[in-house]
């Protein structure tokens, strides 16, 4: 029996790939399996080749596998890209339509399963993906009941009839290859899972979730991969809140718009990536003058231009934290796990609009499209916080004097009022002004405002704005990570810690204002740190060089051909180190 | 009910005396007060530029935000509470070089907001270049030589955009000014009213008196019928666009807010923001 094993389905981009494999997860996670997917997708719509990877596992993982286990291939082309990533005694399931044949040097043991003609048997090549899918799940063995219930619900609206012929497709596929291994796969046999319910989603529906649970009601935005979805998420959901998503001519009005609304009182937020945060980057300024909130989400993928649409880096740190002209107070943070895509969302609006600042909640493009297992998120770790709104009647004003949106205060933050309320008038504008928000350029006020407007955060520590995983011992070896790529450290320390070899890992999620602090006493226990990321310039690293010091003890662990880390790299790089 | 005092402000603009944009001040508190605002229920939200700081003069919310990007933020503020009456406002070169893709989408959009655009056919603040607005041949302190480009017409580009209400006024006319923001007010959608707001400092060329002996009131055409597009296209075209008054309205067409299935008829901001539990049940098993 094994506690894991990795899943891989290739074609041609249109071709079922995306159905086969959501059919194929959904079922595995009604089991109680953690999963951890991947996606290699090319730019083009239809056409290109592309594939899907998931691993399976009975503890919870947040990684890609270094190898395969078994690969679903529609056309030869995806036997050739991908077998090479099979382990020895692995499993290829092929379309018997096009000749299979394994690649020279590659010991994988090939099914021809005749995918393409038993679903024009049944009436519609279409059917492809349920066939691939039972093979696949037959040769793992698993209860049929819980797949046939998934398939159930995928096509349950298109009636009894389709579904029956969609799970007769799944049997013949899994009959078919069954006859030809002469049973389940002994080898592929996973040890039973907790039968836990997890939930199975991506992390930009993951944030359309949080968003909605922090209140947000409304949404611009301009599309951009790989941040539609979260878009799509929620022009299906804000409706049945009595709000709505307005798809905006380009990122600068998104980004106003969400300014505009968030003045009028609904908390709302603009999602892009790099393209479109460069756009947005004055009316980020405006939204830090006018101590307006704002909820910015920035799924990170490759730059610069447009660089690599739909492969995974972390090259906006530098952008995101210095990218607006002039000096505002601005808060940047990085969620690293699906579960964190959740809450920081609704942490994102209450600190907008606690400290009235924009608040950018950066992704990386594995963390926003990787499809993942979610632990139960937690209803009650839901609050919202508005901070010094002010909604009760407000008396009249002597001599009709404006209500003093900007009044300097301890904290630095003033009490605010939303248009429409009755003696509450004030002017908001991106000139420097005075208490009552009016235009001034007197030398004193202008200190006294941005001393008030920059100390606003000069406190502020988001929850785990570091935080700490993996073997707790202590180690000399540090490695420090923002996104997507703890998972993958993890596993590679765990690796490490079979060798002797300790290691510590701490993920830094609040990018901005940095947390000095809270980083410092790590990098001073350590002998050497490795500071990891997804860009060809070490932006975290210089960060923390800049921030906290220890030039001496950092190295720099890089990576920007648009491809996560894989544990075997991360295990090499330290090793070589230790 | 409010007077239009009650929507002045105690704050001397810094306009140059004889700057058209008095007027266009003057008006939109009248009309405000006319149709029976109160100066909460109203939001300026306004660009960069001389014009700009219209809602700084304004005794209401006022949002004074970044160059051209006044109709996306007032679009954001409706959004966001309907009850409000929303006014965006700026200058030609705000709203028809720097902003002019906000403009053309806020008019298809046909969100409930008004649009007052004060046309010098200069850039005022920065002191004196050319402006789409500029015609051509007009000498500038960037284009010494006489503007080169083709002036821009905002008003066929309005219709040609699916436009619900055009108008154009000058702002020596205060009165028809001031009708012309009541019914654009009052409109249900989206509504362009161009103001010819000489600039006295920068452009020597479209003075009070060249506006005078230039444009054509359409009260001279009492046939006219400012619900027929093809004649409104027309007659902007016959009068070079110098023509002022209301030029099209469309009352048949919902405005964007009645349209979006499912959003809240009252005021969004005033909704509570909790998620309820069985809600939040219903969405969580979307992922199971
Ligand atoms: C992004 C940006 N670019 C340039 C400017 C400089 N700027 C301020 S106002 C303006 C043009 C003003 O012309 P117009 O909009 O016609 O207003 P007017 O002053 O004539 O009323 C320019 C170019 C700016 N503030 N922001
Ligand atoms: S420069 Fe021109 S537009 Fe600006 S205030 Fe003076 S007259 Fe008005
Ligand atoms: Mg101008």
């Amino acid at each position: 029996m094994i506690s894991q094993l990795s899943w891989k389905i290739g074609g041609q981009q249109g071709e079922g790939v995306e159905s086969t494999d959501r059919i194929f997860s959904t079922a595995l996670n009604r089991l109680g399996y953690y999963l951890y997917g991947y996606r290699h997708f090319s730019s083009r719509i239809k056409g290109g080749h592309t594939n899907n990877k998931i691993r399976i596992s009975t503890k919870p993982i947040r990684a890609i596998s270094d190898d395969l286990d078994i690969l679903v291939a529609f056309d030869q082309e995806s036997v050739d890209l991908n077998a090479k990533e099979l382990r020895a005694g692995g499993v290829i399931v092929a379309d018997a339509k096009f000749n299979p044949t394994v690649p020279e040097g590659v010991s994988a043991q090939l099914f021809a399963v005749p995918i393409t003609a038993i679903a024009e048997e049944l009436g519609t090549s279409l059917m492809k993906n349920m066939v691939a899918s039972g093979a696949s799940w037959a040769l793992l063995g698993l209860p049929m009941e819980v797949f046939n219930q998934a398939v159930q619900e995928e096509f349950g609206r298109k009636g009894a009839a389709v579904v029956e012929k969609n799970i007769e497709a799944v049997k013949r596929g899994g009959d078919f290859v069954l006859a030809q291994a002469g049973g389940p796969l002994e080898a592929f046999k996973l040890e039973e899972a907790d039968g836990k319910q997890k939930l199975f989603m991506i992390g930009n529906e993951a944030m359309g979730l949080g968003s909605i649970a922090a209140g947000c009601r409304l949404m611009s935005a301009y599309p951009i991969t790989p941040a539609s979805e979260v878009m799509e998420y929620l022009i299906k959901k804000l409706p049945k809140f009595g709000g709505t998503v307005i798809q905006t001519e380009d990122e600068i009005a998104a980004v106003t718009m969400a300014i505009g609304a968030n003045y009028g009182g609904v908390r709302t937020m603009t999602a892009s990536a790099g393209p479109g945060l460069s756009l947005m980057m004055e009316a980020i300024g405006l939204s830090g003058m006018t101590e307006t909130p704002l909820v910015i989400i920035d799924t990170q993928r490759g730059g610069p231009s447009t660089g690599l649409p739909t492969k995974q880096e972390q090259s906006d740190i530098n952008a995101l934290i210095y990218g607006t002209h002039g000096e505002i107070p601005k808060v940047v943070i990085a969620p690293s796990t699906i579960e964190e895509c959740f809450y920081d969302m609704i942490e994102a609006f209450n600190i907008a609009e606690t400290y009235q600042v924009p608040v950018i909640v950066a992704t990386d493009l594995q963390l926003s499209l990787g499809k993942q297992s979610c632990e139960q998120l937690d209803y009650d770790r839901i609050a919202i916080e508005r901070g010094k709104l002010v909604t009760e009647e407000l008396e009249p004003r002597e001599d009709n004097k404006l209500f003093p949106r900007y009044a300097f205060t301890e904290d630095g933050i003033s009490p605010r009022v939303l248009p429409g309320a009755k003696h509450g008038i004030h002017h908001v504008t991106g000139v420097e002004h005075d208490q009552e928000g009016r235009p001034s350029e007197s030398a004193v006020n202008r200190r006294k405002m941005m001393d008030k407007r920059l100390g606003k955060l000069s406190q502020l520590r988001i929850t785990d704005a570091v935080k700490a995983d993996g073997p707790s011992e202590p180690a000399d070896l540090l490695v420090v990570s923002m996104g997507s790529t703890g998972g993958t450290i993890n596993e590679a320390q765990a690796r490490l810690a079979q060798e002797g070899i300790a290691t510590k890992h701490i993920t830094v999620r609040q990018m901005h204002p940095f947390p000095n602090d809270l980083i410092e006493p790590y990098l001073q226990r350590a002998k050497q740190v490795v500071v990891l990321e997804n860009n060809a310039t070490g932006q975290l690293a210089n960060l923390i060089k800049q921030n906290v010091g220890y030039h001496d003890k950092i190295v720099n662990l890089l990576k920007y051909d648009g491809t996560p880390f894989l544990p075997s790299e991360i295990y090499n790089a330290c090793k070589e180190l230790n | 009910m409010a007077t239009f005092k009650e929507f002045r402000n105690n704050v001397k603009p810094n306009w140059c005396p004889g700057c058209g944009d008095f007027s266009v001040q003057a008006a939109i508190q009248r009309a405000a007060a006319n149709i029976g605002l109160e100066p909460e229920q109203l939001a300026v939200i306004s660009g960069i530029g001389c014009s700009g700081r219209i809602s700084g003069y304004i005794n209401a919310y006022g949002l004074h935000g970044i160059h051209g990007r006044a109709l996306p933020i007032a679009q954001g503020v409706k959004l966001a509470n309907r009850e409000l009456t929303v006014i965006a406002s700026g200058g030609d070169g705000d709203g028809f070089a720097i902003g002019m893709g906000h403009t053309v989408h806020a008019i298809r959009r046909n969100l409930d907001i008004t649009y007052i655009v004060m046309d010098n056919q200069i850039y005022g603040l920065t002191k004196g270049q050319t402006s789409p607005r500029s015609a051509e041949g007009f000498k500038t302190k960037s284009t010494p030589e006489g503007s080169i480009e083709s002036t821009l017409s905002p008003l066929e580009i309005a219709l040609s955009a699916g436009a619900t209400f055009v108008a154009q006024s000058f702002s020596s006319d205060l009165k028809q000014l001031t009708t012309l923001i009541e019914a654009g007010l009052s409109h249900k959608g989206f509504s362009l009213i161009n103001v010819f707001s000489p600039c006295v400092t920068f452009n020597k060329v479209n003075t009070y008196d060249w506006f005078k002996e230039n444009i054509v009131n359409l009260e001279q055409f009492p046939d006219y019928d400012p619900s027929n597009r093809i004649a409104a296209m027309t007659k902007i075209m016959e009068t070079n666009g110098m023509l002022t008054g209301l030029i099209y309205q469309d009352k048949t067409r919902p405005s964007y807010e009645d349209l979006a299935v499912g959003f809240k008829p009252e005021a969004l901001a005033k909704q509570d923001l909790t998620l309820s539990r069985d809600d939040f049940d219903k969405l969580v098993k979307e992922f199971k």
